[in-house]
């Protein structure tokens, strides 16, 4: 028997040389991080216990930002394509030769037709550059992501209340007592989530989790509704109805801070169909049950009826209010109607009505703390509804998505649950009223700057981007009649529509950081086709590409141009208040990066790159009158562009003096103070105006000072979307601007002022029996799309991705473990491995998303199960619907947005033979890596 | 064989939180990425960007299903690590006096000089706590995070386990079981902990607080808030009755709510 020893340990070893704290950016959360330094290296990353987003926490993809630091898959330099495209073989070349190619391709472009660049952002959040830098340019094809990502939740949050979830606001983690998140896996705002989620349990608050798939939030949820796909907006109607039923909604809310009381004009032959009542000054009218007259709005004393025929000049008028209790209080959204589409029982949504009613008003909070709103009345306390919502992807990314997402809010809003204690909270720069953010601009001009910001909100069909001819002026078709509202463009259209030459050619197509030829792009393995079809006279059909990407994707191989970029610990970076800001409800916050490592790569910062290419290009905005460059690099430009006078990419340490907050002078030691206040930058909210920000006084002066806002731009929530209403109006044969007839009856049902639901386009169109089943993807948790594969660690823990199939579905095929199934729909059929799981909608089957990789790509092994289990629901998506006879191009997307709706997919199941190699199918060609492939074996930290 | 100590002054544990552990994941990866340049040898990985990645992990997350009649199959998200036995099995097997318990706080360590590697330690955990590390050929395992919790080169405030510190969800503890005020044992207790496996007599130290009650109410039965106005019956007298009859009832509650504001 050995006795016991105890060896003398020293229990204090040095930790690191140096901690340098900067923004993680292994997702889209933004959390601040402590990066330990030794030797040069880094030694550990840590959660930064000061930032706002993530107070010292971090999650696995954070953690692992080592193994992408030092990825094997780092692109090393510029590269030219010397293959064919697709292929992945390049050289490697100089950035003044790679500067000087684009600059070859794009400047005649811009002297003749600067439509025909079609530039297109991914996940980076520097669209308040990339976007001046198109505009600059004069193209107006430009978006970023936000098409097939989630517009429909940002856009039907802007348009209904002036905010959105996520990067705009939250719910009160500290207040609410009840909590509702649909759709959510693990998209956004992950560790926000989680720390919220963890506070609600300490503080006994229910939390209800409506989900098709019981992975985890929805794991850990009190309650579990196994939603099936697509049905949300109805089960959110028929909570709207029960409530409304019941009059569990709060009028004086709604009278003081919503829209429900403006009168409507409701006669159906008026050109004026469904607008409201305006006053000479243009002010909404309310009719006052006072007086009996209509009095405008925001009038002081006002008494609105929400409930009354008025007849103006020979024309009825009806509160926006009475209108939606008629639309609602119907038998199609009773419980028992809805049950069997949403896989939801009856009594369960009666008794969730009940629950968020008995919650909201019977545990009222409230606050004394005084306030004034903006028609002038001071209030004595605040009153709180503690119900919180929360919503992402799992029910924007259906072609009903944008109704679905107005009606999520419809709910809150009845509720009084927006900006009070215990509901949702905005974030500055929100709230921000509909209307004052830009239209969309779409002019171009030759050797011209555009006339304005790309994107933005239409307030009517004046806005949209079309031509005197009547086409498109977008090449994704943004802004069109087909989907009027597209806020954030269409991404997922660009290739598709660019290799048709509908609405027309392009020439050049600029992407960063979006693997479109891969996990990003419906159809993925058309869209490859797409990117290497070359025309009878042997040139491609879309001629040239230039990507920008730190990593070697799968879309590298395609492009012919590569701008390498760095890692994110090798870049400056800022989160921006003019871009998707990290603030909290409680303070307005940004932050950057900057490089804690110095690259050992030919490479740059693409925003850096961006900027010397425009200036190379001698672009307005990139160069002095002189014609040098106005900015070095991005860490200059930062630090010294001006939107507005006073008003830059950050607000901190703004002036002369260094204390500007929002505005002030470029402070050329800006950086260094946001780095010695740990890399970002947080300004606290006074008490009198934390609540009620879009009509609270106070906070309104406070926005102003800041530069949020230019003068108090108070407003009222959008029960009612006027603006909806006025492409209907279009649509029934009024107005000026008409859309062509094959649009009119999508455009009638589609553009209702009042949210709705219909049936997904695809589940429509193909035939249900054939199709019975819906398909999904979610993210994991430790993993970021296809980012996460060439991490050591993560693809441990992600390393395939089988398809995960119900029990019931299970059963019925008489699936055993270590099956195999075909799976297949209107557009493709794939072979993939299956595993039994209950804990999900039983009309449902789904998978990790973008686990599977191209064989070759981020400096795999191409026997790595990633490329051969691991698959992509995509191969069976179309980014346009099944073929309806009319010889047209219908797009896969939200009719109001043109979010893709990548969840109405609609499969069939069979069993499949186990392939002997254990290869999923459709099975792509390899690709050549320009990188080489990664170590066999790894043992980092063996030099500390 | 190697003798465990009479008994220790600390149990140092952890306290996991099965109620809120969503299974992110992030304490198995800020573990090994604190470990792999910590204490003893790295954490290494084997085929890392091959067709059969594997690598030396101290803590994992298995995820499974529970099925129960009646009820919604529910995902349990199960992190596990060493739980630093009292009676550890992995201790008294060792044949070189390599693995061995702190007296003064109860850890469970191993000193990679003394270690050969046989894995015997590893094969009584009845845990599966322990991985040997192919390329050091040592065995690893969850060290209670031994250079952090005592080191003074940390804020104070930073002296606990990474995986702890890191936890997004708040769902790991730790602290010291032997002190009956201590804030694991207060939890512990609060919360019914069990430990693991009991019937293995290791008298582990780290608890795991069971998932609370879950509603998923099935028989939905108290609306009693809307059961003025609820029409559950069908009989078409209340607001919610049938299309024509339920905007009328609302609309006449309505004027006399708005009157009462």
């Amino acid at each position: 028997m050995n006795k016991h020893i105890q060896p003398d340990l020293d229990t204090s070893p040095k930790v690191s040389d140096e901690i340098r704290k900067t923004t993680c950016y292994m997702c889209a959360c933004r959390c601040g991080i402590n990066v330990h330094m030794q030797d040069g290296k880094v030694k550990y990353i840590e959660g930064n216990r000061d930032h706002p987003i993530n107070r010292g926490v971090l999650c696995a993809k954070g953690s692992a930002g080592i193994m992408q630091h030092y990825s094997p898959a780092r692109l090393k330099a510029p590269m030219k394509r010397v293959g064919p495209r697709g292929s992945g073989e390049f050289e490697e070349i100089s950035w003044d030769e790679a500067f000087q190619i684009a600059s070859d391709w794009m400047t005649p472009l811009r002297e003749k037709h600067p439509e025909k660049l079609a530039f297109f952002t991914g996940r980076d959040q520097s669209q308040s550059l990339t976007s001046y830098w198109a505009q600059q340019f004069g193209t107006p094809n430009y978006a970023a992501h936000g098409g097939f990502c989630s517009v429909n939740m940002a856009a039907a949050g802007i348009y209904t209340m002036g905010g959105a979830f996520w990067e705009f606001g939250q719910p009160d983690w500290e207040r609410a007592k009840m909590f509702m998140i649909f759709g959510v896996a693990e998209d956004h705002d992950s560790n926000p989530i989680k720390l919220g989620l963890s506070r609600l349990k300490e503080r006994g608050a229910k939390i209800v989790g409506v989900n098709p798939v019981r992975s985890g939030y929805n794991a850990i949820a009190d309650e579990w509704v196994g939603i099936t796909p697509g049905t949300d907006g109805l089960f959110i109607l028929s909570l709207i109805r029960e409530l409304l039923a019941a009059g569990k909604v709060d009028l004086e809310y709604l009278i003081r801070y919503t829209n429900a009381p403006y009168l409507v004009n409701c006669d159906p032959e008026s050109d004026d169909h469904g607008l409201f009542l305006y006053d000479n000054d243009g002010k909404p009218q309310v009719l006052d049950r006072a007086t009996g007259e209509p009095l405008p709005f925001d009038q002081q004393g006002v008494k609105p009826e929400l409930a009354t025929n008025y007849t103006h000049k020979g024309t009825l008028y009806r509160p926006a209010f009475q209108l939606m209790a008629e639309k609602y209080l119907v038998d199609d959204y009773a419980p028992e109607n809805v049950a069997e589409r949403t896989g939801v029982k009856p009594d369960t949504i009666r008794r969730l009505a009940a629950e968020l009613a008995r919650t909201a008003f019977e545990e009222e909070i409230v606050i004394n703390q005084p306030w004034t709103d903006f028609r002038g009345e001071k209030h004595d306390e605040m009153i709180g509804r503690p119900v919180a919502f929360h919503a992402m992807r799992g029910i924007s990314a259906h072609s009903n998505g944008f109704q679905t997402c107005r009606a999520l809010h419809l709910l809150q809003i009845l509720l009084g649950s927006v900006e009070v204690p215990g509901g949702f909270r905005f974030k500055p720069p929100y709230p921000k009223p509909v209307t004052g953010h830009p239209r969309p601009h779409a002019k171009p001009v030759a050797n011209s700057p555009l006339n304005g910001p790309h994107l933005g909100f239409p307030q009517g069909p004046e806005d949209l981007a079309i031509k005197a001819n009547g086409t498109p002026a977008r090449i994704d078709k943004a802004f069109t009649w087909e989907n009027p509202m597209s806020a954030h463009g269409m991404m997922h259209m660009v290739i598709s529509n660019a290799h048709a030459g509908d609405p027309y050619k392009i020439d050049t197509l600029f992407m960063y950081m979006a693997n479109m030829s891969w996990n990003s792009s419906m159809n993925s393995r058309g869209v490859m086709d797409m990117l290497t079809d070359k025309t009878e006279d042997g040139e491609y059909v879309i001629p040239r590409i230039i990507y920008s990407d730190s990593y070697s994707s799968e879309m590298v191989a395609f492009a012919d141009l590569i701008l390498p970029d760095t890692t994110y610990l090798e870049r400056h970076d800022c989160i921006s208040l003019l871009d998707r800001p990290i603030s909290e409800a409680e303070a307005m916050c940004d932050s950057i990066r900057w490089p804690v490592v110095e690259p050992d790569r030919d490479v740059r910062g693409f925003q850096s790159a961006l900027i010397q290419l425009g200036a190379k290009m001698k672009l307005p905005g990139f160069v002095n009158e002189d014609g040098a460059a106005k900015y070095q690099d991005y860490a200059d430009y930062i630090v010294n562009h001006e939107r507005r006078p006073g008003v830059g990419p950050l607000a901190g340490w703004r002036g002369e003096d260094e204390t500007g907050s929002g505005r002030g002078a470029p402070n050329p030691n800006q950086i260094d103070r946001y780095i010695e206040n740990g890399g970002f930058y947080m300004d606290h909210i006074p008490e009198e105006a934390l609540f009620y920000k879009p009509w609270n006084k106070a906070y309104q002066d406070w926005a102003v000072e800041r530069g949020i806002f230019d003068a108090p731009s108070p407003y009222t929530f959008n029960i009612y979307v006027e603006q909806m209403q006025k492409f209907r109006l279009a649509a029934e044969g009024k107005g000026e601007l008409q859309p062509p007839d094959h649009l009119r009856e999508q455009l009638k049902m589609a553009m209702d002022p009042l949210p709705t639901w219909w049936q997904p386009f695809e589940e429509a169109l193909v035939d249900g029996e054939e199709y019975p089943i819906h398909a999904l993807t979610q993210r994991p948790a430790a993993m970021y799309h296809s980012w996460g594969s060439q991490n050591a660690w993560l693809r441990q823990i992600h390393g395939h991705n089988p398809l995960y199939v119900s029990g019931e579905i299970w059963e019925q095929h008489g699936f055993e473990e270590g099956d195999w199934a075909y799976l297949k729909s209107h557009h493709g059929e794939i072979q993939v491995p299956v595993v039994r799981m209950d804990a999900l909608n039983p009309k449902t089957v789904w998978t990790w998303n973008a686990i599977g990789k191209r064989k070759g790509a981020w400096a795999l092994d191409q026997d790595a199960p990633e490329t051969k289990k691991g698959f992509l629901l995509n191969h069976l998506i179309h980014e346009l619907l099944p073929p309806k006879g009319d010889g047209l191009r219908w797009s896969n997307s939200d009719p109001v947005t043109g979010q893709a709706a990548w969840y109405d997919l609609r499969v069939n199941i069979r069993k499949a033979p186990t392939p002997d190699n254990l290869q999923s199918e459709p099975a792509i060609a390899p690709q050549k890596s320009p990188v080489g492939q990664g170590p066999k074996n790894i043992r980092y930290g063996e030099d500390f | 064989m190697t003798t465990l100590p009479q008994s220790t002054h600390k149990k140092l544990g952890l306290a996991i939180d099965l109620d809120i552990c969503v299974g992110c994941h992030a304490c198995v990866i800020n573990c090994k990425e604190w470990n792999t340049s910590n204490y003893g040898a790295p954490l290494s990985d084997q085929d890392a960007y091959g067709a059969e990645p594997v690598g030396t992990f101290l803590n994992r997350i298995h995820t499974f299903e529970v099925k129960a009649a009646d009820k919604p199959a529910q995902t349990v998200h199960f992190p596990k690590s060493c739980l630093h036995c009292d009676d550890a099995p992995c201790v008294t097997v060792c044949p070189t006096g390599a693995s061995y318990k702190r007296a003064d706080d109860g850890i469970v360590l191993v000193n990679e000089s003394d270690c050969i590697g046989c894995g015997l330690c590893a094969w009584a955990c009845p845990y599966g706590a322990r991985e040997l590390d192919a390329a050091e050929g040592v065995m690893k395992k969850c060290t209670l995070c031994v250079d952090r919790i005592y080191n003074e080169n940390l804020p104070e405030i930073d002296r606990e386990p990474a995986c702890v510190r890191t936890c997004p969800a708040n769902a790991r503890h730790f602290g010291d079981y032997a002190d009956p005020d201590s804030n694991v044992s207060r939890m512990a207790a609060e919360r019914g902990a069990v430990p693991l496996f009991p019937e293995q007599g290791t008298s582990p130290v780290n608890r795991y607080l069971p998932p609370r009650p879950k509603a998923d109410i099935q028989t939905d039965g108290d609306i009693d808030i809307l059961a003025p106005f609820l029409d559950t019956s069908g009989n078409g007298n209340t607001a919610s009755g049938t299309s024509s009859t339920s905007a009328k009832g609302l609309l006449g509650w309505l004027d006399k709510a708005l009157e009462a504001i």
